[in-house]
């Protein structure tokens, strides 16, 4: 029988007479199971196809098994696709997981075979059987996921000999989100299905524009040429509104993209804003307050995973202080050590700053090693929200909130501590605020610890979504300027304004540009943009700005 | 009158070296016998063809930062797109042989499946129209750059940071394939030039030279832009920018000059630097690379010319050892330079070696003077 499928191989003669000699030997031993079965149901008759071995006929079979309703069919056909469905001595047996073998037709143990058993081959047309027969079968299954699943592979399989027990179990089902996906999967069977009736197709076509996603689309936008007219037009219909509806959900989601961008660039430029607006100096070592947060979230997880598991969970919130700390403390050090022989000399300020971030790197590449390190996620943050077709994950809504509480937070150390009392004197004008008696030096070392500290936060943040690697800075660094540069230093709304700007409208750019066209695109429309405004959206005003 | 001389001095010294350096490398390489200790092995003629373009690079950072107060951190640029000119021609210079033997389309179109030349690749098998565009394009791209910047009075650390964002823009666009130009891989595996083997021995030495050649040539221009009347309004402008406006000088025209000019040295030095690594691509874009360019200047001295180029040759050389030797290590001697020269050395090597020259000469002549100021008293 093995012929049979070798015999696409061969000339048409031979094929013919291959086929009638397989037809013969099929009624040759369909007889011989007759009568070695007493009563042979439709069942019994199926599975005595698999003795025949072959492709054809255990295809036959396996569709015959699904729809006898034998209460072994299950357990017949995962046998198959496990290898464990074995034939000899004119019998079928099925292999429990346990070793115990039992025989097919009736479900007893049986004892010792004797003789040699074969399992029963499948290749993948067969595969393809089975999974729409499991599909089909676990329909009923009392565990409702596993009703889901099923429901689902008849979706895809599109398996016509499903119908029937969809049918069924589309009227015993209670479940309201299974039901929805077995009307599904009954839609897309009766649309390519050839001989279903007009309105059973239009009914069709209605249920899954309800459904209204990618696949309802794709099946829609896909009918078989055998359709007829009405229902053609009928699909290309409700294909246009789902189009429309996934359009809409699409730019919502894009703005989202967007926000959550946003959310990044405003965690990693709104400390460089603080160094910047009270100093006048560009802290070019600022993505490596980022990467050094970073790192201490990494070491944070370490230390937790090995001595205290239980804590994983809090492993980000107990990295925020330390990341601050740590962050913020080697921004007071450049800043004691370096930053303020350099003052009035911003040009040399950024060159100070670019060689002591090229030294923190390669100090981070010494100790850590060059390659990416694995930070996990708590599984507090992981999974989505899906909000009609959008899907926003735990992770970025996490760091969307969280970049918005940093900012509120900074906004009120600004307003409503004496130390944001002056700094904000200092970034107004320096040399009046040193003569009302406030230490200017003292005040530029802690806003400079300030803004380090809060971009070690913004790494803890973006451990999250980024890999952790000594380069991690770089990548923030020159977006970062671009926001601070179009918000202007005056005050933090400037750089809100200019992160969300720039985050909307690069995710905005993005799906008609592309990424790497829509990023250029914006760092020319930036460039533009500083001419007419050179000082930026929320730009000083005064005498101060000339200095 | 005392720094006018050094400058005349300082001319003669940097003329006279650059003279020895185009006679010695050429003799040393070719008719010392190998082995002995004056030979200079063939790999290194490159090495230091490439140094030279480097401090030629350097110059034109240094003309607009010493004397006219612009720091470009995306000088790179300017350098990279005056190399790709020189690739364009070099890549027309392979013909037929190619991986793919077309004889019109460079390897990667006709990888890319593309079927004719794009139109800005036309002219470029012509050497003369290559090294026209080897001065225009960053010319070009400097002039519209800087007259918007300039014009709107984008000045300081905001220049800087758009000349980065500029550079990195190019970068990005360069590394699409679709721009045209070899994508992330570039454009290499040159054959010839002015139909002369690129590898050749001979080719080499003639590279160096004329890289040489043109790092005098610009020198002697930089030279004479800062000595002129021009020059002095640089200086001007870079020490009292809105003083020099209320005079009633056009501040933007000066600088929109110097910053057109000194592109098109950075895009020569470029092109010079293509056929003698023999591969440009879009790295040369990467901020980072415009910035230790600034970073040359630094340690040799900002606003002395001189310095621009002894920087250039010793932080590249000590780049090539440590990277021979200790790999792990470059970054932080690249980071300490930094930090070190902008906090100790703020004039550079040469500057301090101009003060020391200064307050020795003083002190020499406060040893002598005493005597005729107490005459005079008596």
């Amino acid at each position: 029988m093995r012929a049979a499928a070798a015999a696409l191989t061969l000339p048409p003669y031979e094929v013919h007479f291959m086929i009638v000699l397989r037809n013969f030997l099929q009624a040759f031993v369909l007889l011989l199971g007759m009568a070695s079965a007493a009563l042979a149901g439709p069942y019994e008759e199926a599975l005595l196809k698999f003795t025949n071995d072959s492709y054809a006929d255990t295809d036959a079979a396996i569709a015959a098994v699904a729809v006898s309703g034998n209460p072994l069919a299950v357990d017949v056909v995962e046998a198959l696709r496990d290898g464990r469905l074995l034939v000899g001595l004119e019998h079928v047996f099925v292999r429990r997981t346990s070793g115990d073998l039992i025989n097919a037709a009736t479900g007893q143990t049986w004892g010792n075979p004797t003789g040699e058993l074969k399992s029963v081959r499948v290749n993948n047309r067969v595969r393809r059987a089975i999974e729409a027969a499991l599909g089909s079968l676990t329909l009923l299954s009392p565990d409702a996921a596993r009703r889901l699943e099923a429901a689902r592979a008849v979706f895809r399989s599109r398996d016509e000999a499903a119908l029937p027990a969809l049918e069924k179990a589309i009227a015993q089902e209670g479940h309201v989100p299974v039901r929805n996906a077995l009307e599904t999967a009954r839609a897309a069977i009766l649309l390519s299905k050839q001989d279903a009736l007009h309105t059973q197709k239009l009914a069709a076509v209605e249920t899954l524009r309800d459904r209204g996603d990618q696949e309802a689309l794709a099946l829609l936008s896909n009918l078989p040429s055998h359709a007829p007219l009405e229902v053609m037009s009928a699909a290309g219909k409700a294909a246009e509104g789902i189009r429309a509806r996934l359009a809409f959900w699409q730019a919502f989601q894009n703005v989202w993209y967007g926000i959550s961008l946003g959310s990044v660039l405003l965690l990693a430029a709104i400390g460089l804003a603080i160094t910047f607006g009270t100093m006048g100096v560009i802290n070019m070592a600022h993505g490596e307050m980022v990467m050094l947060g970073a790192y201490t979230t990494f070491m944070v997880q370490e230390v937790i995973r090995s001595y205290f598991p239980g804590l994983f969970g809090a492993s980000l919130l107990i990295a925020l202080p330390l990341a601050f700390l740590v962050a913020g403390s080697v921004g007071v050090l450049i800043e004691r050590a370096v930053i303020r022989f350099l003052y009035g000399r911003p040009l040399e300020t950024l060159l100070a700053t670019w060689g002591i971030s090229l030294i923190l790197q390669q100090g981070v590449r010494t100790i850590f090693g060059p390659t990416n390190r694995e930070v996990g996620t708590p599984a507090w943050m992981s999974g989505a929200l899906d909000i009609g077709a959008m899907s926003l994950t735990y992770n970025r809504i996490a760091i969307v909130l969280f970049a918005f509480s940093v900012f509120a937070i900074l906004l009120l150390v600004l307003r409503y501590t004496s130390l944001g009392l002056y700094v904000r004197a200092v970034t107004q004008n320096r040399r009046m605020a040193g003569s009302m008696g406030i230490r200017t030096s003292r005040i530029d070392a802690l806003a400079f610890g300030l803004g380090s500290g809060v971009a070690g936060i913004a790494g803890v943040a973006l451990s999250q979504i980024d890999n952790v690697s000594p380069n991690l800075g770089q990548s923030y660094i020159i977006d970062s300027f671009m926001v601070v540069v179009f918000g202007g230093v005056g005050n933090l709304w400037g750089t809100l304004v200019g992160a969300m700007t720039l985050g909307i409208a690069n995710k905005m750019l993005e799906p008609h540009a592309g990424a790497v066209l829509g990023k250029i695109a914006l760092l020319i429309a930036i460039i533009v943009f500083i001419q007419r405004r050179p000082r930026g959206l929320f730009a000083l005003k005064g005498r101060a700005v000339e200095a | 009158m005392r720094t006018q001389s050094l400058f005349d001095r300082q001319t003669t010294v940097v003329l006279s070296l650059l003279a020895a350096a185009a006679i010695l490398v050429p003799a040393m390489n070719g008719l010392a016998l190998p082995g002995s200790a004056l030979h200079l092995s063939d790999h290194l003629v490159p090495l230091l063809g490439k140094y030279v373009c480097f401090a030629l690079l350097a110059l034109s950072v240094d003309l607009i930062w010493g004397f006219c107060g612009i720091l470009s951190l995306g000088h790179g640029a300017f350098f990279a797109l005056g190399g790709y000119a020189m690739g364009m021609y070099l890549m027309r210079q392979i013909g037929a042989r190619g991986v793919y033997s077309d004889p019109v389309l460079p390897d990667f179109m006709v990888f890319l499946n593309w079927k004719e030349l794009p139109w800005f690749w036309y002219g470029f098998d012509w050497l003369p129209f290559a090294a026209l565009m080897v001065l225009l394009v960053p010319g070009t791209l400097a002039f519209v750059f800087g007259w918007f910047a300039f014009r709107s009075r984008v000045t300081g650390v905001y220049f800087s940071i758009i000349t980065q964002a500029m550079t990195f823009a190019l970068m990005l666009a360069f590394f699409r394939n679709d721009m045209g130009l070899g994508g992330n891989n570039g454009l290499t595996d040159f054959k010839e030039i002015l139909g002369f083997p690129v590898q050749a021995g001979s080719t080499r030495i003639a590279l160096f030279v004329l890289s040489v050649l043109a790092l005098a040539g610009g020198y002697l221009l930089c030279r004479w832009v800062v000595g002129s009347t021009f020059g002095k309004v640089l200086v001007a402008v870079r020490d009292a920018e809105s003083r020099t406006r209320f005079l009633g000088y056009r501040v933007e025209h000066y600088k929109l000059a110097v910053f057109t000019l000194s592109a098109m040295l950075a895009g020569v030095a470029g092109a010079l630097y293509v056929p003698q690594v023999g591969i440009i691509n879009p790295s040369e874009f990467a901020p980072a690379n415009s910035i230790e360019v600034v970073i040359w200047v630094a340690v040799g001295g900002r606003g002395t010319l001189a310095g621009a180029i002894l920087g250039a040759l010793l932080v590249n050389a000590g780049k090539t050892w440590f990277t021979a030797a200790l790999p792990e290590f470059w970054l932080f001697a690249l980071g300490g330079l930094f930090v070190f020269v902008t906090l100790f050395m703020p004039r550079g090597i040469l500057g301090a070696a101009n003060d020391l020259w200064e307050r020795s000469s003083q002190k020499l002549r406060a040893r002598r003077s005493p005597q005729p100021v107490t005459q005079a008293a008596e």
